[in-house]
């Protein structure tokens, strides 16, 4: 089912993330931070992409699942943690993925809330119910005292590391590639080009949509638990609408349904901002424009060569 | 899905794309660049976003004592130099603008940004660092408790609500009043918390609380629950942009009693939302133009002819946060960040444009508060209030 290449590159990619964190230590801790947050971008575009460019439905829930991880996670290390008197080592290779992955599950558990009941909608009307869904996890948090409320949560552990971020990217895209090129995921496919014509070859294609949504929602919730303990404070508004978009916009630069576009065009938008930190004032007006630039120039997205387009994504 | 085909010629533009971003990349601005011989200070804030006002304000206080402080001669022999970076008003931004000021820039202090909420991100990393980060307006308590590292030369929410509850009780005679809070923003609920408490120690009540979010428009409902729990005031502690639509809401619902903010409400944009419906509002803040000190007098001409515009409470703050370190670092002797944190720390009787600035040891500034009322449409300064005994509520 998977080419054995496939696995091959998943264990190069996380020995390398390996190899790297062992020397981070040695890095500029500002483009260490740049560095992880646009790893941490990947695992958010990757995983969006699956929902809006394979899946062919259009979420703009994105950050609030993220908002779901972030704040599950960051509360098991600054709450649940202290107690149980692990050494610093057992906690950032021991606990901290674990965190990881109960912040996941909770953000899959809100995949599946939003989408079992809002799945059988389609388009603009997704659209609106996941942009809902978001705004209420953001105002909710805001108005939880228990986890700091519009404050913010503070004093989070900082366990993330470059491992566990280009690790947890790996492993996003080789489970969404994985996903996609398995009998099972040629339904999402199908779902995205023809819902009718899918339903009609007996395809249970809410099934398929609320699948989506629940592995895409788990990444995001991973990414979440990333980026709290890379920041080290979380506040509801850094989980907004414009969070959402930020996303979006990744996985239409990457060409909806491209994976090694989506990843580049994740990358490239995080390291693109900080980069033209150096035109000071003009520095969102020249990003504005060279995203319509890359729009024009690219519609088809960001890393898709003639050639490429053969082997990779839909056929 | 359609799928134009790309062929060489979209492959070479973008590629000019992207040898265009690098050269942006790699154009580092000159401007202020005196040689190694300069003292470095960072500046990170709202340059651009939803709070871009409040982050050019206090660009421009900070810029002007900057070029004050460089034509007097500099600190210690040499020259200072500020590196702004923007957070977009975004969360998660701050952080890294601040990786970026302490490990590329090797500043020596920080100038933090206006919202708390955004130097409680930024904060453990400049302690942890061992960086003093002076904010000029993040009034939660929270910010200063991050560490030693970490100063403010504003009052705190639990100061402003301390003086807004002995204001309605002393001056206004008030004894029922009803709280409208922005349930969204930490300030509203900590100044209210804070009101709450004092206004009943002072022998006053607290009828009725209402709660709204940052970015309502609407607070008729609110308003009509407060309006009939039978109230003499409200205490609306939040932002211009509510106040403004609170004031002229208020008034439209028939109600005449006075109306209570905090620092918030200070912009003339309040005025122009409220129009005639502000009279009757009252407010603390932090600096007021109508003060006849010749220090402020000065300082308001300079600022008018520097940027063409009247300086706002946010720019005198940030002022005196640029004037405060360069204070320290001649009072330290030294530009070594340990020794800056130090000197902060012991500052007594500063003489900034906002006030006498002495440090308590939360590293919280102790100054006096200036309550102003909207009379004629235009904001006038009514009394000072000393922190002598309400400033207990912010240690």
């Amino acid at each position: 089912m998977f080419p054995p290449r496939s696995q091959r590159i998943l264990l190069a990619v996380l020995a390398a993330s390996a190899l790297l964190s062992a020397f981070s230590g040695r890095l500029n801790p500002y483009f260490l931070d740049v560095a992880l947050g646009a790893g941490i971008s990947v695992v958010l575009a990757s995983s969006l992409n699956l929902i809006n460019g394979f899946t062919g439905q259009f979420s703009l829930g994105h950050a609030g699942f993220m908002a779901v991880g972030a704040y599950a996670s960051a509360m098991l290390t600054t709450t649940l943690a202290p107690r149980l008197g692990l050494s610093a080592n057992l906690l950032q290779w021991g606990f901290f993925p674990l965190s990881l992955v109960a912040g996941g599950l909770l953000a899959a558990l809100a995949g599946i809330a939003v989408g079992a009941p809002s799945l059988r909608l389609k388009g603009d009307y997704l659209a609106i119910v996941t942009l809902g869904f978001g705004e209420i996890i953001k105002v909710v948090l805001q108005n939880v005292d228990a986890v700091g409320a519009s404050r913010g949560l503070t004093g989070i552990p900082s366990h993330t590391n470059l491992f566990w971020v280009f690790g947890s990217a790996a492993v996003t895209v080789y489970v969404v590639w994985g996903l996609l090129n398995s009998t099972y995921g040629r339904g999402f496919l199908a779902v995205a080009d023809d819902e009718v014509a899918a339903e009609a070859m007996g395809l249970n294609t809410t099934r398929y949509k609320i699948t989506a949504f629940v592995v895409g929602a788990f990444f995001a919730g991973v990414a979440g638990g990333l980026y709290a303990h890379l920041k080290g404070y979380l506040n509801p508004g850094g989980f907004s609408f414009d969070k959402s978009i930020e996303i979006v916009v990744m996985v239409i630069l990457g060409g909806m349904g491209r994976h090694s576009g989506v990843v580049v065009a994740a990358l490239l938008l995080t390291v693109l901002t900080e980069s033209l930190r150096q035109t000071g004032a003009f520095r969102m007006i020249v990003y504005s424009v060279l995203l319509i630039v890359l729009m024009l120039t690219r519609p088809q997205g960001l890393f898709v060569w003639p050639l490429w387009s053969k082997k990779e994504g839909r056929p | 899905m359609n799928r134009p085909a790309s062929g060489p010629r979209s492959r070479r533009s973008f590629l000019t794309l992207a040898a265009c971003s690098a050269v942006l990349a790699g154009c580092r601005g000159k401007e202020g660049d005196t040689g190694a011989q300069a003292i470095r200070l960072g500046l990170f804030g709202a340059l651009s976003g939803s709070e871009a006002g409040l982050g050019q304000y206090t660009d421009m206080g900070a810029t002007l004592a900057l070029e004050e402080v460089n034509a007097a001669g500099g600190v210690l022999g040499r020259p200072l130099e500020m590196v702004r970076e923007d957070n977009r008003t975004t969360a998660g931004e701050s952080a890294t603008a601040v990786k970026k000021l302490l490990s590329r820039d090797q500043v020596v202090a920080v100038i933090g940004d206006g919202n708390s909420g955004r130097c409680l991100e930024a904060g453990p990393l400049c302690q942890a660092a061992g960086l003093p980060m002076v904010s000029p307006a993040a009034t939660n308590p929270k910010v200063t408790e991050i560490g030693d590292c970490i100063f403010r030369v504003c009052f705190t929410d639990p100061f402003q609500g301390a003086v807004m509850a002995r204001f309605a009780r002393e001056t206004l005679h008030l004894s029922r009043v009803g709280l409208l809070v922005d349930a969204s923003a930490p300030y509203s609920l900590g100044l209210s918390s804070v009101f709450r408490e004092r206004f009943a120690a002072e022998g006053g009540t607290v009828v009725s609380e209402q709660r709204f979010s940052g970015g309502d428009k609407d607070f008729r409902a609110q308003l009509t629950a407060l309006k009939s729990a039978g109230i003499e005031a409200v205490f609306a502690p939040s932002y211009y942009h509510s106040g403004g639509l609170i004031l002229r809401q208020a008034r439209d619902l028939g109600f005449e009693g006075p109306m209570l903010g905090s620092d918030g409400w200070e912009a003339p944009e309040l005025l122009e939302v409220a129009g005639r419906t502000a009279e009757g509002a009252y407010f603390p803040v932090h600096f007021s133009p109508e003060n006849t000190d010749p220090l402020v007098a000065g300082f308001l001409g300079r600022f008018r002819r520097r940027f063409g515009k009247p300086p706002t409470g946010v720019s005198a703050l940030a002022f005196d946060t640029l004037q405060l370190i360069a204070d320290a670092i001649r009072r330290a002797g030294s530009a070594e960040p340990p020794a800056i944190r130090a000197a902060l720390a012991s500052t007594r009787d500063f003489q900034g444009v906002t006030g006498r600035i002495s440090m308590d040891p939360g590293r919280n500034a102790r100054k006096p508060a200036v309550i102003i009322g909207v009379r004629d449409g235009a904001f006038r300064f009514l009394r000072v209030v000393d922190p002598g005994d309400p400033g207990r509520a912010s240690s």
